[in-house]
């Protein structure tokens, strides 16, 4: 114990005193809330349950990051313009003008289907032309350098979409089907965010799947384990390194539409804090793990939903829902500093970052 | 044999689609037309021209280098090749352009905003369809031959022309600020009635700034070695000498420039210095101390907050201190912001560190955007009211005046740049960018070196922002968003990161341009990501690179050892 002390430094002091007074404020903020109670159970579900949606959404975008990561220790910030792209493009070339006949209301389903087949494939179309013009020829360059091209890259994409299709928001058109919402046991459901949730299950299990039991999930393990034995194994590491950037990609595309459902817009800006904030969950689950990200995405999509109301109002914070954004970045700040492996991750902000 | 020469169309044809792709992006989101606007030379040629059909050229040129070594006429004939094809995409527009919708508009525009009626009057040069889409692929092949014959060009023939075609090119873009100040009194006036039309250079004018660059290029390459070897003779002493008159003569220019530039150019050139003053800061973090910090405009905000609610004469104003009595507390404000957001970061490395900063830097603005700190600092409606700089009962208004205080602090922080670059501290943080576990071994204390490097950067952006806010006279919110961070960012790495000229080349480049020319705001964070990209592919090291980056950049291990090994046995 003596020994611990002696070897304490002023810094981890510092950070430790940091750790404190944060979680002393969650905690006043927390208590204070709970004793005026100015919200009902009701209030407090309804924000679990888009919290939940929200973070499942953050689950879809953060896989992306993670699964990038695993295999070349790279932040691919241009991911969030990933997401945007595929969206984008879908909702000006599909959803509006086939909102425009009748066949948007009479099949649904088939033209939701048909939106996000085409989201989806923008997205790994731009993901693949990204990594293949900005990021493979760098691959071996110092590290900060292809994280300056990922930079680039995002703004490159944001503001090439701004160009093509416009700097307004553009509507996502209304689906009739998904009005309403589902009543379970006194819980009020909006239909879409049913359908966010359920889908983005299934597309976390789906991955899961896709990269524990597939030959090409075993390559892109082994890509992540060890490149250069990977290679000597007769795995094609670039063509694995394309298929990752497409895969998290085309999970990017999905989580669009999600987005569009539940938010019923889109515009060129959409990526950026999304994929920010997924790249947190990325972190808060530990990076590098897929059933991380889906945890630290729907931990962080709560978080903000809940946290401006429970713990900054009873710190007397005024309008504290414009703070959730900073709930998200204080919460990275936190996780990096008091682990860095993430719930789930093994530790790699220090060592391989 | 035969399958080389088919292998080689092929890379002909991708090549000249891609060429055409680019040129069909450019067209589509809207820069074409919107650049068309911005003549070169007044009625012939515009900017929007050099966008459409660039591509064509260089791809000529990149055919031409491809096949460098193949007989004169098939090199020849692969550019005409390159161009012709490269026309495809454009010509698909066109055809898919003449497409209507029900209410007679073009169909392609309820997707593509900017397909317009201008663009594809652009695209067919005024004429129908068919004839539109013949002269175009005609115009594109012969680009296309012409960017292939740039290549065969001999250097002694090419390099005049190039420097000739960049004046006429830079100047036709300038001209319209030329004339905004200089064209209006005396000699300009006569120069501007024979150079300049309306909008870009006249012909003669073209003509006549073409044959003096390339004229003045020419000489110069017969005289650069005599001027060099009589340089290289005189006397340590002489030497010394003129290098004081160049110095002296550069200090001049300094000191008028706001005369010779006048009330608009100043005001661009204050911008420029404002970014300089934050590329120099941003340097030391990021260049010289290997730190990426994306949140650098939250030290800007800082900065210039300090000085808002300490001399605004508004409601916030708390202080009423005049602006030199508010400098050194702004200053000192971001200093300790800049030690404190790098405490909790002291540990992390590389992109993470990249991420949170960039996390800090949208909260500062998230804060002073909110409710919850409004009544101190304004939220929204931000300051008003805050006072200009005064000497003496002469208030610094006019933007030619207040580039004396610009220029003033960024002298400051070159010579506090410089001389930290050569002392320990600039050493260690050398050492600590190169490898962080080994510069401690070596006895660096990381965390005083990081910490400084953190808070001499912010000091530098916290003095930006303390002018910015006397110069604007009130700040808001939206002044301090993350893309200026990028700008910097951006303007320092083209410039050559951990070089101290590169962050003002940079900064000229960058800042200068887009202030310039209107047009380019739409389009300029996009070209900066381009920027970026491309920096990094070709040319890692920046415009004026720093000695010790250009080395590293350009060696890998391998390369080094095989260099040393040419060394020893040469």
């Amino acid at each position: 114990m003596r020994e611990r002390l002696q070897n304490l430094d002023p810094l981890s002091v510092v950070l430790w005193l940091l750790r404190a007074a944060i979680l002393g404020a969650v905690l006043w903020g927390t208590v204070a809330t709970i004793l005026n109670n100015p919200y009902s159970a009701e209030n407090w579900l309804d924000f679990l349950v888009f919290g939940v949606a929200q973070g499942s959404l953050y689950a879809l975008i953060a896989l992306g990051y993670t699964l990038v990561y695993g295999v070349l220790f790279m932040i691919n910030f241009a991911h969030g313009e990933f997401f945007m792209s595929g969206i984008f493009t879908a909702t000006v070339f599909v959803a509006i003008p086939l909102s425009e006949t009748a066949f948007w209301d009479s099949h649904p389903v088939l033209s939701l289907l048909v939106v996000a087949l085409v989201a989806m494939a923008t997205s790994v179309g731009i993901a693949v032309l990204t990594e293949r013009v900005a990021y493979r020829p760098l691959r071996h360059a110092p590290r900060l350098v292809p994280l300056i091209t990922a930079i680039g890259a995002s703004f490159f994409w944001q503001y090439f979409f701004r160009g093509l299709y416009g700097s307004g928001i553009t509507a996502f058109p209304p689906v009739e089907m998904l009005k309403g919402s589902l009543i379970v046991g006194g819980l009020e459901i909006l239909w879409t965010q049913v359908v966010v949730i359920v889908a983005s299950v299934l597309l976390l299990i789906g991955l899961y799947i896709f990269v524990m039991r597939t030959k090409t999930g075993k390559a892109m393990r082994a890509v992540a384990e060890d490149k250069q034995v990977a290679a000597l194994m007769g795995i094609d590491v670039d063509r694995v390194i394309v298929i990752t950037f497409a895969t998290g990609a085309a999970l990017a595309g999905a989580a669009g539409l999600l987005y569009a459902l539940l938010f019923r817009q889109v515009h060129f800006f959409m990526g950026f804090f999304p994929g920010i904030k997924a790249f947190t969950a990325a972190v808060l689950g530990g990076i590098g793990s897929v059933p991380g990200a889906a945890l630290g995405g729907l931990f962080l999509g709560m978080f903000e939903s809940i946290g401006p109301s429970l713990f900054l109002e009873g710190l007397g914070i005024p309008a504290a829902y414009q703070l959730k954004d900073v709930i998200a970045f204080t919460m990275l700040v936190l996780v990096l500093i008091v682990r860095p492996q993430g719930i789930l991750g093994e530790r790699l902000a220090e060592k391989k970052a | 044999m035969g399958t080389q020469t088919r292998l080689d169309w092929g890379a002909t044809v991708r090549l000249g689609l891609l060429a055409g792709v680019v040129a069909l992006s450019l067209s589509l989101i809207g820069m074409v037309e919107r650049f068309s606007e911005r003549d070169i030379i007044g009625g012939v040629f515009s900017l929007g021209q050099v966008f459409l059909f660039g591509a064509a050229i260089g791809g000529g040129y990149l055919a031409a280098r491809r096949s460098a070594g193949e007989e004169l006429g098939r090199v020849l004939l692969g550019g005409l090749a390159l161009g012709l094809i490269s026309s495809l995409p454009l010509i698909l527009l066109l055809v898919a352009g003449g497409l209507t919708d029900a209410e007679g508009g073009i169909l392609l525009r309820r997707f593509l905003i900017n397909v317009s009626p201008g663009l594809l009057k652009l695209l067919a040069f005024g004429q129908g369809q068919i004839a539109g889409s013949l002269i175009l692929a005609a115009v594109t092949g012969v680009l296309g031959l012409v960017g292939a014959g740039v290549y065969l060009l001999p250097p002694r023939l090419g390099r005049p022309l190039l420097v000739g075609l960049i004046s006429v090119f830079l100047i036709g873009l300038l001209s319209e600020i030329i004339i905004l100040a200089w064209g209006n009194r005396g000699i300009g006036l006569i120069i501007r009635r024979f150079m300049f039309a309306a909008r870009g250079l006249l012909v003669p004018g073209a003509c006549l700034v073409f044959l003096v660059a390339a004229g003045s290029n020419v000489a110069w390459s017969g005289q650069q070695e005599r001027v060099e070897q009589r340089l290289s003779t005189l006397g340590p002493e002489q030497q010394q000498r003129l290098r004081r008159g160049m110095i002296a003569l550069g200090v001049l220019l300094l000191l008028v420039l706001p005369f010779i530039l006048r009330t608009y150019l100043s005001e661009v050139i204050d911008n420029i210095g404002l970014y300089i003053l934050m590329g120099l800061g941003l340097n030391i973090v990021v260049g010289f101390a290997g730190l990426l910090d994306l949140g650098y405009v939250a030290f800007f905000a800082i900065g210039a907050y300090a000085m808002g609610v300490l001399t605004s004469h508004s409601d916030l104003g708390v202080g009423g201190l005049s602006f030199w009595a508010a400098l050194p507390f702004a200053v000192l404000a971001a200093v300790a912001a800049g030690i404190i957001l790098g405490i909790p970061v002291l540990r992390m490395r590389g992109d993470y560190l990249a991420i949170v900063t960039l996390g800090f830097g949208e909260i500062i603005r998230i804060l002073a955007l909110s409710d919850f700190l409004a009544p101190y600092i304004g939220g929204a409606q931000g300051i008003l009211l805050i006072p200009k700089a005064r000497i003496l009962g002469f208030e610094f208004v006019r933007p030619e005046s207040l580039y004396y205080v610009i220029l003033l602090a960024c002298l400051l922080a070159v010579f506090v740049s410089w001389r930290l670059r050569d002392s320990r501290l600039g050493r260690q943080w050398m050492a600590m960018r190169e490898d962080e576990d080994v510069a401690e071994a070596m006895g660096i204390n990381l965390v005083k070196t990081k910490l400084l490097a953190f808070a001499i950067g912010a000091g530098f952006s916290g003095l930006s922002g303390a002018i910015f806010a006397s110069k604007l006279s009130s700040i808001f919110p939206h002044s301090f968003q993350l893309l200026v961070s990028i700008n910097v960012l951006c303007l320092i790495i083209v410039g050559g990161i951990g070089s101290l000229p590169g962050a003002m080349v940079g900064a000229l480049i960058l800042v200068g341009l887009p202030e310039l020319l209107r047009e380019f705001a739409e389009y300029r964070f996009m070209m900066y990501g381009a920027l970026l990209i491309v920096m990094m592919l070709v040319r890692p090291e920046g415009f004026w690179p720093s000695a010790i980056h250009k080395r590293e950049l350009h060696m890998e291990e391998p390369e080094a050892l095989a260099h040393l090994a040419a060394g020893q046995t040469g």
